[in-house]
C-alpha cells in the first residue's frame, strides 16, 4: 500500500534557520493523522512542502508515491485547505464553484452542491461577508469536491468557534468515511485531534519528537507515582519521558512495551494531551539522543 | 484558468474599456467635423493664390488644447495600465493568501501566470492600440501642420502616435508583475514600477531613441531665407534659424565656425554690424532689422565663415523608428515575463 | 435506530464506549434482533469521530457474535442481552448485596466501598492475564 507521506532526512532552511530538520516519516494511508506542536514548531512548513508550495532544503518527500505539485495528476491527488482558510473576498460562493469544477479535472459537482445546500451557505453571497465558520466550511468543500486521495488542513479549525469547529469536523470525517479518504490534519486542540484522529506526530523545535498510531502510543506510555526515586535507577527499557518530584514522591512518565513489575509504582494510563504535552516539554530527550543501558535494580 | 482570470479582471477591465470607447466614441463624432473644416479651409487659402501658413496656425491654436490632452491621455495610459492593471495581477493574491487556495487546485504555477499574463497582456495591447488609433485618427490633420510646435516625429507626441503605445504598455504592465513578485505587497509594487516606468520613458528618448538610426546632419549657410531671427544677450548675438525639415525632430541646431566648432554667439566683428541700435529695456531682445541692416549682417556672417550646423532625425522615418522602439519595448517586456516565470517557481 | 454519544473526559477509549452503549441497548431492549445499527457515516457525521473508531466497535460486536456486517446493506443485530440474562444470575446479586451490607456495617463510607471492589476488580483482571 503505498504511504500517504514518506520522508527521509527533510529539512528546510531560511536564511540562517531551520524550519524543518532531519525529518524522517513514514506514513501510511487511510489514516487520519494529527500534526500537533508549538507556534513555530514547523508544522506549516511541513504541510507546505507535502502540497508542493515549498522546495525541501535536504532530504526527500514523496506524497502518494509521487513528488508533491509535480504535475496535474500529483496536483489532482491531493487537497490542501491553508491556514485562515484563504477564499477570493469578491467571489460568491457559486462563483468559487464554478472555480473549482474549471480547475479540477475530477470536481464532483454534485457533492459540491449538496455539502454547500446542507450548510445553507447562499450561492450568490460574496466570500467575504460569510463569518469565519462558513469561509472554513468552503475551503473545505472545495478540498473535498475535487476528490482527493489525501487532504491536508492546516489549523483549520483554530479560529472558529465551538459550534462552527463541530461542524467543521462533521464535515471533515463524513468525507473520510465516504471517499476513503487520508487526512493529515495539523491543530493545537488536542481534544479535537483525540476524537478523530488515529495517527500522530509531534514536532517540536523543528523536529520530530513521537510519531505513532495513536492506540499504539496511549498503549505504551504510562503514569508511575510511587516515593521518591531517581529515574536512572529504572530498568533500561522503560524510557524516562518526563519526570516531577517533590520531596516524599516522584510522577513519572514512561515508554515501555514490557509491563511494569515493580510494586512500588502505581501504574495508570496517559491522556492523550498529557502525552503531548510530556513530549513538549523540556525535559523530553530529542528522539536522536542515545540512552544509556541500565540494568533493573533489584 | 480563463474564467478565473477574467472574472478577478472584470471591473479593472470594464472601466478602462469604459472609458476608453466613450472617448473613442467621442472622437468619432468629432473627427470628420475636424477633417472637413480643415480641408475647406486649406482649399479656400489655396485658391485665393496665398500662402496658407497663417490659416494653418490659427487653425492649429484653436485646437491646440484638446491636441495636448488627447496626447497626454495616450501618454499615460500605459502607466495606469502598469499600475493597475499590472501591480495588483499577482501580487493580490500574493498579499491575501488567496494564492494557497488556487495553486492547490490542479494548475500549475507556470500555466496559472501563463493565462494570468497572456490574458491580461491581450487586453493591454488592445487598449494601449485603441487609444493610440482613436487619437491618431482624429488628430491627423492637425499632425500635418504641428511642424515647429509639436511635431509627430519628436518627442512627446511621437510616443504618442502609432504602434509604440502598445510597446509601452505591455513593458509597464510586465514592470508591475515584476514589481509586485519581487515586493509581495501592492502599493509598494505600484510606486516601484511607477518610478521605473517614468525613469525609462525619460531615458529613451534623451539617450536612446536619437541613435536608433545615425542621425541626418546638414550644414548650411546662414540666410535671409532660413534665418528666423537673432538673441541678443548681454552684448552677445545668436542666431536662430529655420529648420530644413520642419516636421523633422531637431537634435541639434547650432551654430558652428569655419573650422566646424560649435559656438555659442557670433565673434565679435559680426557682432559690430550686427547690433541694432540700443533699444528700451535690456536683456534677451528678438529683433527684426529693416533688409538693409539684416543683408549687410548676413554677409559679415558668411565672410567670418559662419554657417549652421543641423542635425535632425527626417520624419519619413517615422514608421522606422516605430517598429524599432515598439521591438525595444516588447523585448524588454517579454524579459521581464521570463524573470516572472522563473521568480514564480521559487517562490512559497 | 439507537443514537451514540461521547463522553470526551470518562477515560473510556472511544470504540469502547460504542462497544458499551450498544451492549446496554441491546440489554434494555432498545435494540431487537434484525435491527440496523447507524451507518459508519452517520455516526461520523454526528460525532465528529474517526470512522475507523466506528469500524473497530462494530467489528468487535461483531466478534462477540452480537451484530453481523451485509456487505451493501448495513450492519444488522443478530442476538440480543436481554433483562433475562441478568435475573438468572440473582443468587449472586443476593450475595452482593449482602457484602454491600456488611461492608457498611464495619464503617466504610460509599467511596471507600467503591474503591475497595474496584481495586479488588482491577487486581483479578491482572491475575488473569498475567
Amino acid at each position: 500500500m503505498t504511504a500517504a507521506l514518506r520522508t527521509q532526512d527533510l529539512g528546510k532552511r531560511y536564511r540562517q534557520r531551520w524550519a524543518l530538520a532531519d525529518c524522517t516519516l513514514d506514513i501510511p494511508a487511510g489514516r487520519i493523522v494529527g500534526l500537533v506542536g508549538r507556534n513555530g514548531a514547523g508544522k506549516t512548513t511541513l504541510l507546505n512542502l507535502a502540497v508542493g508550495q515549498l522546495a525541501p532544503t535536504t532530504g526527500t518527500i514523496e506524497v502518494l508515491g509521487g513528488q508533491p505539485a509535480s504535475g496535474p495528476a500529483q496536483l489532482a491527488k491531493v487537497g490542501y485547505v491553508a491556514q485562515d482558510t484563504p477564499t477570493y473576498s469578491g467571489l460568491t460562493v457559486a462563483e468559487h464553484l464554478t472555480l473549482g469544477a474549471r480547475l479540477n479535472p475530477g470536481w464532483d459537482g454534485a457533492l459540491a452542491r449538496d455539502r454547500i445546500g446542507r450548510l445553507r451557505l447562499d450561492p450568490r453571497q460574496r466570500a467575504g461577508k460569510l463569518s469565519g465558520g462558513q469561509k472554513a466550511q468552503l475551503a473545505l468543500t472545495l478540498g473535498i469536491a475535487k476528490r482527493p486521495e489525501l487532504l491536508i488542513l492546516d489549523e483549520p479549525v483554530a479560529s472558529l468557534d465551538p459550534v462552527a469547529r463541530r461542524e467543521f469536523l462533521q464535515i471533515l470525517m463524513e468525507a473520510a468515511a465516504e471517499q476513503e479518504l487520508s487526512v493529515i490534519l495539523s491543530s493545537h486542540l488536542v481534544a479535537d485531534l483525540e476524537r478523530v484522529c488515529d495517527y500522530l506526530i509531534v514536532l517540536d523545535a523543528a523536529r520530530v519528537r513521537l510519531v505513532g498510531p495513536i492506540d499504539e502510543l496511549l498503549a505504551s506510555h504510562h503514569r508511575l507515582t510511587g516515593p521518591r526515586r531517581d529515574p536512572a535507577t529504572l530498568p533500561a527499557d522503560q524510557q524516562v519521558i518526563t519526570a516531577s518530584h517533590t520531596d516524599r514522591q516522584t510522577t513519572l512518565v514512561v515508554r515501555t512495551d514490557a509491563p511494569i513489575l515493580d510494586p512500588a509504582w502505581t501504574v495508570t494510563g496517559v491522556g492523550l494531551e498529557d502525552l503531548v504535552l510530556a513530549y513538549l516539554s523540556d525535559q523530553a530527550d530529542p528522539v536522536d539522543t542515545p540512552r544509556p543501558t541500565l540494568a533493573v535494580q533489584r | 484558468m480563463i474564467w478565473l482570470t477574467w472574472r478577478q479582471f472584470r471591473t479593472q477591465a470594464l472601466v478602462v474599456f469604459g472609458a476608453l470607447v466613450a472617448l473613442a466614441a467621442v472622437l468619432a463624432s468629432t473627427g470628420p467635423g475636424l477633417a472637413h473644416r480643415y480641408a475647406d479651409g486649406v482649399a479656400a487659402c489655396t485658391t485665393g493664390g496665398g500662402d496658407c501658413s497663417f490659416f494653418t496656425e490659427a487653425f492649429f491654436i484653436s485646437h491646440r488644447n484638446t491636441f495636448v490632452i488627447l496626447a497626454l491621455v495616450v501618454l499615460f495610459l500605459p502607466a495606469v495600465i502598469g499600475l493597475f492593471w499590472g501591480a495588483p495581477l499577482v501580487t493580490r493574491e500574493l498579499e491575501t493568501g488567496t494564492y494557497r487556495l488556487v495553486w492547490s487546485q490542479t494548475v500549475s504555477r507556470d500555466r496559472w501566470l501563463a493565462v494570468k499574463l497572456g490574458l491580461v497582456g491581450l487586453a493591454t495591447a488592445a487598449a494601449a492600440g485603441l487609444a493610440s488609433v482613436a487619437v491618431s485618427w482624429w488628430s491627423s490633420p492637425l499632425d500635418k501642420i504641428s511642424g515647429g510646435q509639436l511635431p509627430r516625429m519628436a518627442p512627446p507626441i511621437f510616443e504618442t502616435r502609432g504602434i509604440v503605445p502598445i510597446g509601452y504598455a505591455a513593458f509597464a504592465l510586465a514592470l508591475g508583475v515584476t514589481a509586485g513578485l519581487l515586493v509581495r505587497r501592492t502599493v509598494p509594487a505600484m510606486a516601484i514600477a511607477l518610478a521605473a516606468f517614468i525613469a525609462v520613458q525619460i531615458a529613451v528618448p534623451l539617450w536612446v531613441r536619437p541613435h536608433l538610426m545615425s542621425p541626418v546632419r546638414v550644414v548650411t549657410p546662414i540666410t535671409a531665407a532660413n534665418i528666423d531671427g537673432f538673441d541678443i544677450n548681454n552684448g552677445l548675438i545668436s542666431v536662430n534659424v529655420k529648420p530644413l525639415d520642419s516636421e523633422a525632430w531637431s537634435l541639434h541646431s547650432r551654430t558652428v565656425d569655419a573650422a566646424g566648432h560649435p559656438v555659442t554667439s557670433l565673434p565679435t566683428e559680426v557682432t559690430s554690424v550686427c547690433t541694432p541700435p540700443p533699444p528700451g529695456p535690456g536683456g534677451v531682445t528678438k529683433v527684426q532689422r529693416a533688409p538693409g541692416f539684416r543683408e549687410a549682417c548676413l554677409a559679415a556672417i558668411s565672410r567670418a565663415g559662419y554657417q549652421q550646423e543641423q542635425v535632425y532625425q527626417p520624419a519619413s522615418r517615422f514608421w522606422a523608428f516605430q517598429w524599432i522602439e515598439t521591438g525595444l519595448f516588447g523585448g524588454l517586456a517579454l524579459g521581464l515575463a521570463g524573470f516572472c516565470f522563473w521568480r514564480i517557481r521559487r517562490l512559497s | 435506530m439507537i443514537e451514540f454519544h461521547l463522553d470526551a473526559g470518562s477515560g473510556v477509549s472511544p470504540y469502547q464506549q460504542l462497544v458499551r452503549q450498544v451492549r446496554h441497548a441491546l440489554r434494555l431492549g432498545l435494540l431487537q434482533k434484525g435491527d440496523q445499527l447507524p451507518t459508519v457515516k452517520d455516526v461520523v457525521a454526528a460525532l465528529a469521530i474517526n470512522p475507523n473508531t466506528v469500524l473497530k466497535a462494530y467489528r468487535e460486536l461483531e466478534h462477540d457474535g452480537l451484530v453481523a456486517a451485509r456487505p451493501g446493506l448495513g450492519t444488522f443485530v443478530t442476538a440480543t442481552l436481554t433483562d433475562g440474562s441478568l435475573a438468572a444470575h440473582r443468587p449472586l446479586r443476593q450475595d452482593l448485596r449482602r457484602w454491600m451490607d456488611r461492608a457498611r456495617r464495619a464503617g466504610l463510607d460509599d467511596e471507600s466501598i467503591e474503591a475497595l471492589f474496584m481495586d479488588t476488580f482491577r487486581a483479578s483482571i491482572q491475575e488473569d492475564i498475567a
